[in-house]
């Protein structure tokens, strides 16, 4: 192989690379009055999901499938990167009426 | 059971007692039912922490203390920043009698009959108060903020009857 032709697959690798980060968007989501908004979210891989509680009590983002669990405290935002795709049905463990899904594609953002 | 629906219903006429229709209640007393209302709720659940042996009725009892101190946390806040004392009232004083009697009547039980009789409870309990703020509280609250808070917790009150409904339905 030549050092030219290696120096471009480095080059394409790298820049495949920076990609993820460079395009992934954020995605904010509300907890409000024991409501998510919205209840049904898309994402895709990479993507970093923002939820905001402004509520007085805590709340949770807790997937069924166990893929995350992330505590909101009161009147806090709490980021999350999404690592795994699927489609994620999730709720808050203190309120378990609290109900929303997460539909997370395979594909980062191009 | 008939004994706790006699006490719900008792408390829910209480609330709705044309005493109370006629004379408006002030903000003082409001405040003071609301923030009495939710200690009862804490108490009952700290009971329930030291008794319950279902896993969903303990989380539940978690939950009621995490939820009821923020919101009591809140009020507190609130009638410190409005320079407003809260003034005990007739409904506070059989609100804490009643409470007092369920702790008694509670305590005496175990395993799953206690489980059954804590959630059994905090759903009556629950449309009691949510019933009393929707209906009493909120229309008489006359300043804003207290209003918004009572507001807020009705939302977090609701999601509570609801969730306790649901443990009850799982433990049957």
């Amino acid at each position: 192989m030549q050092p030219g032709r290696l120096c471009l697959i480095a080059g394409v690798l790298s820049l495949a690379a920076m990609a993820v980060p460079a395009h992934a968007a954020t995605i904010t989501i509300v907890m409000e009055n024991l409501v998510v908004s919205p209840a049904e979210a898309t994402a895709k891989l990479g993507d970093t999901i923002e939820w905001v509680n402004k509520d007085v009590v805590a709340h949770t983002a807790t997937a069924k499938n166990g893929d995350f669990d992330v505590t909101i405290p009161s009147r806090k935002t709490v980021t999350y990167v999404l690592k795994k795709a699927g489609t994620v049905d999730y709720y808050c463990r203190f309120h378990p009426n609290m109900k929303a899904i997460l539909k997370i594609a395979s594909e980062p953002s191009p | 059971m008939f004994a706790q629906l006699g006490a719900a219903i008792a408390a829910v006429m209480l609330l709705s007692s044309p005493a109370l229709a006629e004379s408006k209640l002030t903000d003082p007393q409001i405040a003071h039912i609301a923030y009495t209302a939710g200690n009862i709720d804490i108490a009952a659940a700290k009971q329930a922490l030291t008794k319950a042996s279902n896993k969903d009725v303990k989380a539940f009892a978690e939950d009621m203390v995490r939820d009821h101190e923020a919101v009591n946390k809140q009020a507190l806040d609130l009638v410190k920043k409005l320079k407003v004392t809260p003034e005990d009232n007739d409904t506070s004083k059989a609100l804490s009698k009643q409470a007092a009697d369920k702790l008694a009547e509670f305590g005496k039980l175990h395993g799953a009959a206690f489980d059954k009789a804590y959630i059994a409870n905090e759903v009556a309990y629950h449309k009691t108060v949510d019933s009393a703020l929707e209906t009493k509280l909120i229309p008489s609250a006359s300043n804003p903020e207290l209003k918004s808070l009572l507001q807020t917790g009705l939302k977090i009150f609701q999601g509570h009857e609801q969730h306790a409904e649901h443990v009850a339905a799982e433990l049957k």
